[in-house]
């Protein structure tokens, strides 16, 4: 049953990807990638880790595709020209991201990981839940947790410094 | 499932992604396939947080949410006043910086 659902999400995960980097419509990209984050989100819950999956589905599937939309809707979501700036670009890009796959592979499974090869320990049943994710983030990552706070708030005042009415002048 | 799987499955999502920035020349489109990489990145440490047995990997994936959420938010800022300003919506002709 798990490997089943596994592999379908796998497959929901790769095919999503795959439509993001070919489909030609920047609409349909971003409809792929909200498939590719649901197949992620079961694949987070498979590793038993619950909350990181609703945060997924909540956050980036709701809240962050929903920008993406309201963006391409806004610019427009024209087609991409289908000329060749650089010659030879669309052969050696997918060969280039064949060798990245390879080494990345050889990189992770030559590692001497101990637990490669095994389906990691046993946990107890509230592993990743709210409960032992919050009390990390407030106990032990305070500090990160500070900071990321901080991080978003500059980010949304650069994002209406940068996208707001006063920047035309 | 061997946590093996997560990984490689990761490691492919990554080189599609950082494969798709190759290819695309609209900066949407690229910021999806950023998209794309940090979650494959996300995954990893997901899995590895399984094969470890303790939740301090699921806290960096939390962090990295943040990161995304933020390097979205400054991107699209970006796109929308590059289209205010009438410039085109490509980032093989927006190359004044190139030296």
């Amino acid at each position: 049953m798990e490997a089943v659902l596994f592999f379908a999400a796998a497959l929901g995960a790769l095919a999503g990807a795959i439509g993001v980097v070919a489909l030609r419509n920047p609409f349909y990209g971003v409809l792929a990638l909200i498939v590719h984050l649901f197949s992620l989100a079961v694949l987070f819950l498979l590793l038993e880790s619950a909350f990181v999956a609703a945060a997924q589905v909540v956050v980036y599937a709701g809240a962050v595709m929903v920008l993406y939309a309201f963006v391409v809707a806004y610019v427009g979501g024209e087609t991409e020209p289908a000329f060749d700036p650089i010659p030879g670009q669309r052969f050696l890009a997918p060969l280039l991201g064949a060798a990245l796959f390879v080494e990345l592979s050889i990189a992770v499974l030559g590692s001497s990981l101990v637990a490669l090869g095994t389906e990691g320990p046993d946990v107890k049943a509230g592993f990743g839940d709210p409960v032992g994710i919050g009390k990390l983030l407030l106990e032990r990552f305070l500090l990160p947790f500070e900071a990321s706070s901080i991080l978003l708030l500059l980010a949304a005042v650069g994002a209406v410094v940068l996208a707001g009415k006063r920047g035309e002048a | 499932m061997n946590v093996e799987w997560y990984v490689v499955l990761s490691s492919l999502l990554f080189a599609i992604g950082a494969m798709g920035i190759l290819v695309r020349r609209s900066p949407i489109v690229i910021l999806l396939c950023l998209e794309l990489m940090l979650n494959a990145g996300n995954l990893a440490l997901v899995a590895f947080s399984r094969m470890v047995g303790n939740q301090q990997g699921q806290v960096f994936a939390i962090v990295v949410m943040v990161v995304a959420a933020c390097e979205v938010v400054v991107g699209l800022g970006l796109i929308v006043a590059l289209f205010r300003r009438k410039l085109p919506l490509d980032v093989d002709a927006l190359r004044e910086l190139r030296g």
